[in-house]
């Protein structure tokens, strides 16, 4: 190995050992990796990004392993990010995805990572997007991104995959659930995890009478597929749905969609590193706090904070240095 | 420097015919409340796995528990799988029901240091933080 060649080099020739390291960088916001993933960027875009999102315990990572598994049979590669949640209190995680993957660890078609959520608050690590780039640019056919157990409202993978699967099983709600807005609503394919358990039929035929009643306008109807992943069951439909919702988002341009989502990737990263330098270890806490202490309104403090902003991004680039 | 974000990724691995991962589970918790990233591999890994998922994980420790008595057949093969996969850099550590001196041979072949039964889990954190300081100081000097 030689020492002076880059990462993106060592990932060109399929060196592992780079592209993990590579998604360190992502994740430790570590300036080097933008250089790197410049070099790589003509070979990210090949892949197809499927995420998997839903409830803590609807059976994500499981269903993964088993989409992994086919697709092998299939001939196509795999390349896994698996995101649990960090402690707010203490920044730690336990990340326990990779042991329903046990079986795909030594495949050499297959890169398993986990990631921990480090303080993004959407159902994804900030750099889940980046190491999919890495994984992409690496040559794996399909990427399976697994969010974090999701309640109502997280809805990161929608920019960050494209294909969002939405897991969910029997049991847990009833057909009310189904018509809240929210998760359902980012679902491009839905799936009926643990479909053997009591109660798998009526959430089917609730979730397909939510779907046709909701989305009869759009292009795209949304498949309701039957599965359960820990007997390996229904997971060739669930690829097919995927693939379907593939041809169905390439006929429709896939260059714009993947660029509307570019977007909200980069509105992402933006806010939320804008977010840490506010309100982080040199932020505006203390200075907040002493307004406060002298008799200042919250509300006063915002509008006068965010003028003070707007009026800093107003100004050019070079005069703020 | 903007590092705020970098964290102590470790792996906790079961290698062998082991069923007790409770000691295993316990430290991996701990570690997470000291603020580390722990990977836990689950029961019966083999050597090739273990290395395998630290490799891919990048990770900073390798942390094995073993209670089966067969560390001086099994720690020297994981260590050994991870050089092969260019992670002869990890900080290798672990734990269980090991005899001093197998922990003093163990010691001298790559293995930082070992710890028996009646740790606190505050002293591993302590120690692994410890020494992943030590190791981004030199890095961050060179």
């Amino acid at each position: 190995m030689n020492a002076t060649e880059t990462l993106a080099a060592r990932i060109e020739r399929g060196d592992r050992t780079a592209l993990a390291r590579m998604i360190s960088w992502a994740e430790n916001g570590d300036p080097r990796f933008a250089a790197e993933l410049n070099a790589l960027w003509p070979k990210v875009g090949r892949a197809w990004r499927a995420g998997v999102t839903g409830p803590p315990g609807a059976g994500k990572s499981t269903l993964v392993n088993e989409l992994a598994r086919v697709e092998r049979t299939r001939g196509k590669t795999v390349g896994i990010v698996a995101v649990d949640p960090s402690s707010p209190f203490t920044g730690g995680a336990l990340l326990g995805d990779r042991i329903r993957m046990d079986d795909r660890t030594l495949d050499p078609g297959v890169f398993i990572r986990s990631m921990a959520s480090r303080g993004s608050h959407g159902g994804l690590a900030r750099a889940a997007a980046s190491a999919c780039d890495v994984l992409d640019a690496f040559g794996f056919g399909t990427i399976l991104l697994e969010t974090v157990g999701v309640g109502q409202a997280e809805y990161d993978v929608l920019d960050a995959a494209d294909t969002v699967v939405v897991v969910l099983c029997p049991g847990a709600g009833d057909g009310i659930q189904a018509m809240k807005a929210g998760l359902l609503e980012v679902a491009d394919v839905l799936v009926v995890n643990k479909s053997d358990m009591p109660g798998a039929e009526r959430l089917i035929n609730d979730l397909t009478e939510a779907v046709h009643v909701r989305f009869t306008k759009r292009a795209w109807q949304v498949p309701v597929v039957a599965a359960s992943a820990g007997t390996s069951k229904g997971i060739d439909d669930v690829l097919d749905a995927i693939a379907a919702h593939r041809a169905h988002v390439e006929a429709q341009g896939l260059e714009a969609a993947r660029r509307r989502k570019r977007v909200e990737q980069v509105r992402h990263s933006v806010s939320e590193q804008l977010a840490e330098r506010l309100w982080g270890p040199a932020g505006l806490r203390e200075r907040v706090a002493a307004q406060l202490a002298e008799g200042a309104s919250p509300h006063a403090i915002a509008a006068a904070l965010l003028e003070e902003i707007t009026r800093g991004l107003a100004k050019p680039a070079e005069a703020r240095r | 420097m903007q590092m705020t974000t970098k964290k102590i990724r470790v792996l906790v691995g079961k290698p062998g015919l082991d069923g007790h991962d409770r000691g295993a589970k316990t430290v991996a918790s701990a570690l997470r409340d000291h603020g580390m990233e722990v990977i836990y591999t689950g029961l019966h890994q083999t050597p090739e796995a273990i290395a395998e998922i630290a490799a891919q994980e990048d990770v900073d420790v390798v942390g094995l528990s073993i209670l089966s008595g067969a560390h001086m057949a099994l720690f020297p093969r994981v260590r050994a799988e991870l050089v092969k996969r260019g992670m002869a850099h990890v900080l290798l550590t672990g734990g269980g029901i090991i005899p001093m001196e197998d922990m003093a041979a163990l010691e001298s072949q790559g293995y930082a240091k070992l710890f028996g039964p009646g740790t606190r889990t505050e002293e591993i954190a302590v120690w692994i933080q410890g020494e992943m300081e030590k190791r981004w100081k030199a890095e961050g000097a060179q």
